[in-house]
């Protein structure tokens, strides 16, 4: 059976519920009209998000007529139904149900997890009787070693099987199920194995009793000691909307908040967990200054004072780099001042090595569409992206598209875990990327014996064409609603510029829509707040600079380095950390301090993450979510923009009179207010297609591997998915470097040179070596996707 | 790394491809009680953690559900178990009939519990058996997948004791 039926106005019955008249859809349940007119009716296993299980008998309600009570949630409406969800009849109907459902539960509330925020503890209240007839024993059930991240208690399950329907429908895997039978049933794995969906975290919130919940936070808190503040996710590109739980200044835990056009009612692991890193050891808790090769702990204004100090002595040569998770406003204020500063290098496109087409790509890479219009597409290309990964939210929406029979197709280096099917795919050398598109471009100009544009007609000549791509591009034309979408994992290609103008040809020809599904939580608000080196504010022309790459191969005298860990976030770590450690001055707005960066900055500056701060995010669709801080920042910390605004001042610099985040906004929003987002461009014809260039190191972006904060959130760091600090590729290429059987290898690019252990896995392309970014490894190497070479250790 | 082919004989395939064609194309699980069935015998009567996950392949359905269903059953056994399995039922007809009983002269006899296989490893007792649908025979058991109605300790005697 399915969720919630569709709504249409001549498919309609009339029905009574509790006396009040009332329209409902033909075919919906009781349940379902009784909650739109805010009649509750007491449930465990119904969900409104979930497939009706019918199974707990909860919902038992009285029908006119009908001799015994009906389930509400399995009742379909009929015309002229008379309900009655609290007569005698009914009520003793739940009541029953409801003592049966407490025999085998513990009744010791104040010793459990969920006790104070309960369904099972609210509904026995509310719809239970005061004593209960069952004076036998009690079952007891043993707990499960579920992973990291979820604690069970399976004593207290009353087998709604609610966790059951979330991981198949969310986690797209039947990770859970309902062994055995009768008063014996016991829900679980079967196989003691941890549950490893990167959306695994939503059982919790789903779980009506304490049988299932957060590991992490486990007895951290009563509910009634939390306070819970809005906020919204600043790990991917989604927004998902949250609430996050604080006592005692601390963020306790973080639960989803409803927001249907985004994230539903569901939240990726990684946005729930994360919050672990912000309350991580490594915090940065009072500004600190270098004197003489020693760190010592300083006041705001002398720490601002040297600030001021390193960067006018520098000013002719200054840059600055930030992450893609930088909230708009302080991506707005740091350009800016840097600017009035004189400075023009300026970026926060950290993972990125090509830059070949700035000016020409729009300065802000949107999805193209909602993130609801997801689920709608019939047709989608992914370029270069690890959804599941990279997007969870956004994988789910797609999940729900393929299983409609939307046709999804994959192009990438890793045959990555994807749990929907996949209509077509191919997986190959990422310097095949632009022939394959190519071949896809001339196929589609074949079709619709369009015009060649300039100067591809040369280049696509040659290309080979296969069924494949003739599939793909089928696909794509046939369907009414397609999408051509480049992930976040392409962003670090070495042809971006290519791909992304094939790309978008192959969306025009095909009548498909163009989008991205980029890095960092607030790329796009970064951009149309100017972070970038070609472009101001809403993208009004400024004197071109030095782009994220190019600040470190041609130094810098000084930087001024915002949320950022140049050794584990920027494409060439080994030399953005050497030219850091020769520059001049070198200070750091951030949340947390590393010995990297203790021993490269000269000053650090506490600043406030996304949970203390208020600002703006811009998500993958254009949608500006404002947030307010979550809790007080701790210890010295201070809001980045307070901090940019201060030092404003303290710089003679004109403009910096902000009394609030919310004026920073406003101002981004005057300058930015004309810009409507879009993904089309001039045609620019790529020079070349590349082409097989050997042995080449690729990289992916691991799921707990994205950000300062994630990289310090424990329990996710425990899971299956942290990330592997090794070696990785399939069993052709190993025997072709003659490094098969081998346990540690010797990875060359340039003068660089990494040792690592050898992982042989077959879902890697031929004559690729995967090292993924994020990891110790990978910061002792170059720039990805170039020729390495590889020998026995 | 072993294939399903290796855990499944050709014969139990054989029967699994038989049992599919009696369902939808699209509804492949619905074979998966005869496909445990078959292969649960080619095994000696039970199943292992391998044999699920290879009728799970073959299906194609996911392995939980195939945990699902062999757990749920009480004719899947997922220990090693006796050549012959014993079931009494002691649902409430049997139970008014006499069953408890004929438990106990079974248990005397072989000298096992219920949920206990004999040292030899000819019979297994299972574990309280719920009805069998033979409510008018009581009390009755199911020995080896035939039914016995209407027992007596001789009639029991001359069962059991014919096997071997």
């Amino acid at each position: 059976m399915s969720a919630k039926p569709e709504i249409n106005a001549d498919d309609m019955v009339n029905i009574e519920i509790n006396g009040v008249p009332m329209q409902a859809a033909k075919g919906s349940m009781i349940i379902h009209a009784a909650d739109d007119a805010n009649i509750y009716i007491p449930r465990f296993c119904y969900h409104k998000k979930l497939p009706i299980a019918a199974n707990c008998r909860m919902c038992l309600v009285e029908v006119e007529g009908v001799p015994k009570p009906l389930p509400a949630c399995a009742t379909p409406v009929m015309d002229g139904m008379k309900v009655l969800t609290s007569s005698d009849f009914a009520k003793k109907a739940q009541q029953g149900v409801m003592e049966f459902l407490l025999i085998n539960h513990p009744l010791d509330c104040p010793i459990c997890d969920q006790g104070g925020e309960c369904e099972l503890q609210d509904i026995a209240m509310g719809y239970g009787r005061s004593v209960s007839r069952f004076a036998e024993k009690k079952r007891i059930v043993k707990d499960k070693n579920i992973g990291p991240l979820i604690a069970t208690e399976m004593t207290r399950c009353i087998h709604c099987t609610r966790c059951i329907r979330t991981i198949e429908l969310v986690g797209g895997d039947k990770e859970l199920g309902g062994m055995g039978r009768g008063t014996k049933t016991l829900i679980g794995t079967y196989i003691e194995r941890s549950v490893n969906s990167e959306m695994s975290g939503n059982v919790i919130d789903v779980c009506p009793v304490g049988a299932l919940t957060a590991k992490p936070s486990r007895f951290a808190a009563r509910a009634w000691e939390m306070r819970s503040t809005a906020g919204v996710a600043g790990h991917d590109c989604i927004g998902s909307n949250i609430n996050t739980h604080i006592r005692n200044k601390e963020v306790v835990r973080v639960v989803p908040a409803e927001n249907e056009k985004i994230n539903e009612v569901w939240i990726s692991d990684r946005d729930r967990y994360a919050y672990e890193g912000l309350n991580s050891d490594s915090r940065l808790t009072a500004p600190m200054i270098k004197v003489n090769g020693e760190w010592v702990e300083t006041d705001w204004n002398t720490a601002l004072e040297e600030v001021v100090e390193g960067m006018r002595a520098n000013k002719d040569n200054l840059a600055g780099l930030m992450s893609p998770n930088v909230t708009t406003e302080e991506a707005f204020l740091m350009q800016k001042l840097l600017r009035d500063m004189g400075a023009t290098s300026v970026d926060h496109r950290i993972g990125q090595q090509d830059f070949s087409d700035d000016g020409q790509a729009p300065l802000a890479s949107s999805l193209g569409s909602s993130v609801e219009a997801l689920e709608s597409l019939d047709a989608a290309l992914l370029i270069g992206s690890n959804i599941r990964h990279d997007q969870p939210i956004a994988s789910h929406r797609l999940r729900k598209a393929a299983d409609n029979g939307a046709k999804v197709m994959l192009l990438n280096s890793i045959d990555f875990d994807i749990n929907f099917p996949i209509a077509e795919f191919i997986i190959t050398h990422p310097d095949a990327f632009a022939a394959d598109l190519a071949a896809m471009v001339k196929v589609a100009l074949e079709q619709n014996s369009s015009a060649t544009p300039d100067g591809l007609g040369a280049l696509i000549n040659d290309v080979i064409v296969t069924d494949v791509h003739r599939d793909i591009v089928a696909n794509l034309t046939s369907a009414n609603n397609s999408s051509v979408i480049i992930g976040a994992q392409a962003m670090a290609l070495a042809d971006l510029s290519v791909i992304r103008s094939l790309a978008g040809l192959l969306a025009t020809l095909t009548n498909a829509q163009f989008g991205y599904l980029s890095r960092g939580a607030n790329s796009i608000g970064a951009s149309l707040a100017g972070a970038v080196p070609y472009a101001g504010v809403g993208g009004k022309a400024v004197s071109a600079g030095r782009n994220a790459k190019e600040m470190f191969d041609s130094p810098a005298a000084a930087y001024m380095l915002m949320n950022v860990e140049p050794e584990h976030d920027c494409i060439d770590p080994v030399q953005a950390t050497s030219a850091l450690k020769a520059a001049d001055f070198v200070v750091c707005l951030t949340p947390f301090a590393s010995d990297v960066m203790r021993d490269y900055a000269d000053v650090l500056l506490p600043t406030a993450p996304y949970s203390e701060t208020s600002g703006t995010f811009v998500n993958a669709a254009g949608t500006w979510q404002r947030f307010s801080a979550n809790c007080a920042p701790l210890g010295e910390t201070r809001p980045a923009w307070k901090v940019l605004r201060v030092l404003g001042n303290l710089l003679d610099l004109n403009g910096y009179d902000y009394l609030s985040s919310e004026e920073v906004r406003a101002e981004v929003a005057r300058d930015t207010g004309q810009l409507k987002l879009d993904n089309t461009q001039d045609w620019q014809c790529p020079a070349s297609l590349g082409g097989a260039s050997g042995i080449v190191r690729i990289t992916d972006l691991p799921i707990y591997a994205v950000d300062n904060v994630v990289r310090r959130a424990d329990a996710l760091q425990q899971t299956v998915h942290a990330v592997s600090e090794t070696i990785a590729m399939n069993q052709a290429t190993a025997d072709k470097l003659g490094v098969s059987g081998a346990i540690r290898v010797v990875v060359a690019q340039h003068d660089d040179e990494i040792s690592g252990e050898l992982c042989i896995d077959a879902r890697i392309a031929d004559d690729c070596v995967l090292v993924s970014s994020g990891t110790v490894l990978s910061s002792g190497l170059g720039v990805p996707y170039q020729t390495i070479t590889v020998t026995k250790d | 790394m072993q294939t399903v082919n290796d855990v499944l004989s050709e014969s139990v395939r054989k029967e699994i491809e038989h049992w599919l064609t009696k369902f939808p194309a699209d509804r492949r699980e619905s074979a998966v009680i005869p496909a445990l069935t078959a292969a649960q015998e080619q095994n000696g009567g039970w199943l292992t953690e391998e044999i699920m996950n290879a009728v799970a392949e073959y299906i194609g359905m996911p392995r939980v559900s195939v945990y699902e269903v062999a757990t749920f059953y009480s004719m899947f056994d997922r220990e090693p178990c006796g050549r012959h399995k014993i079931n009494v039922c002691t649902n409430i007809c049997c139970m008014l009939m006499g069953s408890d009983s004929v438990v106990e002269y079974i248990e005397n006899k072989l000298g096992i519990k219920q949920g206990e296989t004999t040292a030899d490893g000819k019979f297994t007792m299972k574990i309280e058996e719920e009805c069998l649908a033979a409510c008018g025979g009581g009390p009755m058991m199911v020995v080896d997948g035939h039914y016995y109605e209407k027992l007596t300790p001789e009639k029991i005697d001359t069962i059991l004791d014919g096997l071997d």
